[in-house]
């Protein structure tokens, strides 16, 4: 476990910076207690200072994880966001997709969404930015890529792919091995 | 953009099911023979039954002397015939003249209307039976004295008569030759003990099971004379392993644990399958909201029981449980419901060091980091690697932020760590308890998984001990469950906990759930062992479960000066049974 260094926290920020913009400033200032990023075996690991002494001290093996993970860099150096993260992607979202009752079940399987499915897009969302996909009852599903802009959707036709699927809660699930 | 009101057939809310409320008790169920004793005669008769019975004997009366008188026989015959056919219906006793006896006609009667009248009411009204019986056998009686058949068409009805008679006492001797065979327990001999037993018939087995018990609960009285408790005791063993499908071995253990009476309810609850029970993820969402949503996907749900908060049963459900966005969005966990039992004895307090020593796949560790409210440390641990990334999956799941997952061995763990507020040990155990999930324990335990079982179970106990901060302000708890019933991975395994370290045990708070064992099969565990508590499918519905709650208060390694008190106890409660033993002879 150790600190990330320059270059891979500027390669985290930039990630980050697609879905949630300025609002990293929130992850790390907290109010409640001091929250840093640390790497683990490839992992990006986000927890509170205290954890992380109380976690240093068990042998590098045995442990498996601390905190929440937020994603994990692959060999060519990119860093790959996981449905892990989404619990404080979500909550700081710039840019929205809401999706409709029977499209969920489609983007849960892993499925790209379509014209169709949309219910709701945030105005202005500019085109292969990131998204959070949300219900329409507002519970945060999963993360993708806008395949358009807004302007361009309401000009689609209806089969055409609108948001790109990145990952999704159905991860939990179907790939819970590989999660971290 | 926006919601749409949606129209079509298909996404429009079906009605499913009754519904909630719409939920009863159904009728309840009597033996037969509590349904066949159930007596006319012990109605209530009315003052107005009262009356007319009166009326009746008298107009009886009035109507023998008037046949003497008249001599018309035929008329007074039918109609008497008539009365005492009603009468041995009644009192159920045999009609043979059915066959021929017609129901007389109305007009043929002698009486006026009025009286038919009254009959015909009576048929209804309930009335006392002893003087109608007296009076019609008296007249009976005259009628057998009275006449010879006189008619050929008599003859013949009269042998019939006789010959049906005859053929239902053979019937009746029959039935009761059989009922003295079934009272009796049939031995197998020799060769038949021996050889297989018989697999097929079941229900001749059950017959057998049900007979035994009857018989060694009234010992002195239902035994055969040549026939010791220990052949009877065999015989029943053998007979429930091979209708339950046990090894001897857990039947044996099974049969120490339980009176007659419990064994073949407990051995029955093993074959059904406990409620599917789901936890709400209280970080997440409340029980309420969570039982709405679920009820809009076509979920049958209800809260569990008034000792939990979060816990809902699931009744039946139209998508899988186990994959709804509710779940995947970490809403709920799927869990048994003895497994909150644990977490709710240990009762971790925010801002906590709390230790789940054999955590995967995450169920009781993620109850307890809600409990926690996201606060302070939960260490999860677990010795297989690959059990322990559903721990990873499930926390993430649940949003739990302060969870440290390793990959330790229990039996080694205080080497790491310590310094802990309150611990779980949640230890693997033979599943005694769980059968109704896992059939294969049934046959495939023996003395030797039980005892690889209860040192590994010792080991972990004592290092989650040593781990603990004994002058934690807050804490110093350890609590010990397994889901299995035998002693020995229980009590025994406590009792070892409290011979070598420096704990006592105290009160789970937990309030429903049967006390430990105190003294089993000779040997006394300490008295508090009462503090403990058994989870039975039986008698909670849950699975067979254990829960012990310990405090360390020292950071002596060994516990000598406890144990000596142990055997001091140990040696007073030997004596007071002995004591009792000679009050009772």
């Amino acid at each position: 476990m150790r600190p990330l260094t320059d270059d891979e926290t500027k390669i985290l920020f930039e990630k980050l910076s697609k879905y949630i913009g300025d609002n990293i400033r929130m992850l790390l200032e907290r109010p409640d207690g001091l929250y840093t990023f640390r790497l683990h075996r490839e992992r990006v690991y986000y927890c509170s200072e205290a954890i992380i002494k109380y976690a240093s001290n068990f042998p590098r093996k045995e442990l498996l994880s601390f905190g929440t993970c937020f994603g994990r860099f692959t060999k060519t150096r990119k860093f790959r966001l996981h449905i892990t993260a989404l619990d404080f992607v979500a909550p700081y979202a710039k840019f929205k997709v809401w999706l409709k009752p029977n499209a969920e079940q489609q983007f849960l399987y892993g499925h790209n969404v379509v014209k169709t499915g949309l219910g709701r897009i945030t105005e202005n969302t500019p085109k292969y930015n990131g998204v959070i996909v949300y219900t329409m009852n507002d519970v945060p599903l999963g993360f993708g890529v806008a395949a358009k802009s807004t302007i361009e959707c309401r000009a689609a036709d209806p089969m055409a792919l609108v948001v790109f699927h990145q990952a999704d809660v159905g991860e939990f699930l179907r790939n819970e091995d590989a999660l971290t | 953009m926006g919601r749409r009101k949606v129209t079509d057939d298909k996404s429009a809310k079906p009605v499913r099911g009754p519904g909630r409320k719409s939920k009863k008790q159904g009728e309840p169920t009597f033996p037969k023979e509590l349904a066949q004793t159930e007596p006319t005669d012990k109605k209530k008769v009315s003052s107005r039954g009262k009356q007319r019975a009166r009326k009746r004997l008298e107009k009886d009366k009035l109507k023998q002397t008037i046949n003497k008188n008249t001599k018309l026989k035929t008329a007074t015959k039918r109609q008497s015939d008539g009365e005492s056919n009603d009468e041995e219906q009644i009192n159920g006793y045999t009609d043979e003249n059915q066959q021929w006896l017609k129901p007389k006609k109305k007009k043929e009667l002698f009486d006026d209307d009025e009286q038919n009248e009254e009959e015909s009411m009576d048929e209804d009204v309930p009335y006392d039976d002893q003087f109608n019986e007296m009076e019609s056998s008296s007249e009976e009686e005259e009628e057998n004295d009275g006449d010879e058949p006189k008619l050929d068409i008599e003859k013949q009805s009269k042998k019939i008569r006789e010959k049906q008679r005859q053929t239902k006492e053979r019937s009746e001797q029959e039935l009761l030759t059989n009922i003295q065979q079934h009272e009796k327990v049939q031995f197998p001999s020799g060769q038949e003990v021996t050889k297989e037993a018989p697999q097929a018939d079941l229900q001749l087995l059950m017959h057998r099971i049900r007979e035994v018990i009857n018989v060694l609960n009234d010992f002195k009285n239902k035994r055969e004379a040549n026939r010791s408790r220990k052949e009877y005791l065999d015989l029943l063993r053998q007979d429930l392993c091979n209708y339950y499908s046990y090894n001897e071995f857990l039947m044996n253990k099974i049969l120490d644990l339980f009176p007659l009476a419990e064994v073949i309810d407990f051995l029955e609850a093993n074959e059904v399958q406990r409620p599917v029970t789901i936890r709400t993820n209280t970080l997440k969402t409340r029980r309420r909201d969570l039982a709405q949503a679920l009820i809009n996907r076509g979920v049958n749900v209800d809260p569990l029981d008034k000792w939990t908060k979060v816990g809902l049963v699931i009744y039946n459900s139209q998508v899988p449980i186990g994959a709804t966005p509710e779940y995947l969005c970490g809403h709920y966990m799927l869990q048994g419901a003895s497994s909150f039992l644990p977490c709710m004895a240990l009762a971790p307090q925010p801002n906590e060091r709390v230790l789940d020593m054999c955590a995967a796949p995450g169920g009781k560790a993620t109850y307890i980091g809600a409990l926690m409210r996201n606060s302070g440390i939960l260490v999860a641990n677990d010795a297989n690697k690959d059990r322990a990334r559903a721990i990873i999956a499930n926390t993430h799941r649940l949003g739990l932020t302060n969870t440290i997952v390793t990959n330790l061995d229990g039996r080694h763990f205080s080497e790491h760590m310590g310094g802990f507020d309150r611990c779980l040990v949640d230890a693997p155990c033979s599943g005694a308890g769980v059968i109704a999930k896992d059939q294969a324990v049934k046959s495939s335990k023996d003395e030797k998984d039980i005892q690889r079982c209860f040192t590994a179970q010792r080991q972990i106990l004592l290092n989650a001990i040593d781990s603990i901060n004994e002058n934690s302000t807050t804490g110093g708890y350890i609590v010990y469950s397994t889901c299995s019933i035998l002693v020995e991975e229980n009590e025994a395994v406590v009792q070892y906990a409290l011979n070598n370290r420096p704990v006592k045990i105290v009160e789970t708070g937990l309030e429903f759930g049967v006390e430990g064992f105190t003294n089993f099969k000779g040997t006394s565990f300490h008295p508090f062992m009462k503090y403990c508590r058994r989870y039975y499918p039986h008698l909670h519905n849950l699975d067979g479960f254990f829960v012990a709650k310990l405090k360390k208060y020292s950071t002596k390694q060994g516990n000598k000066k406890e144990s000596e008190t142990i055997e001091k106890e140990k040696k007073k409660e030997e004596e007071d049974d002995s004591l009792e033993a000679m009050a009772d002879d």
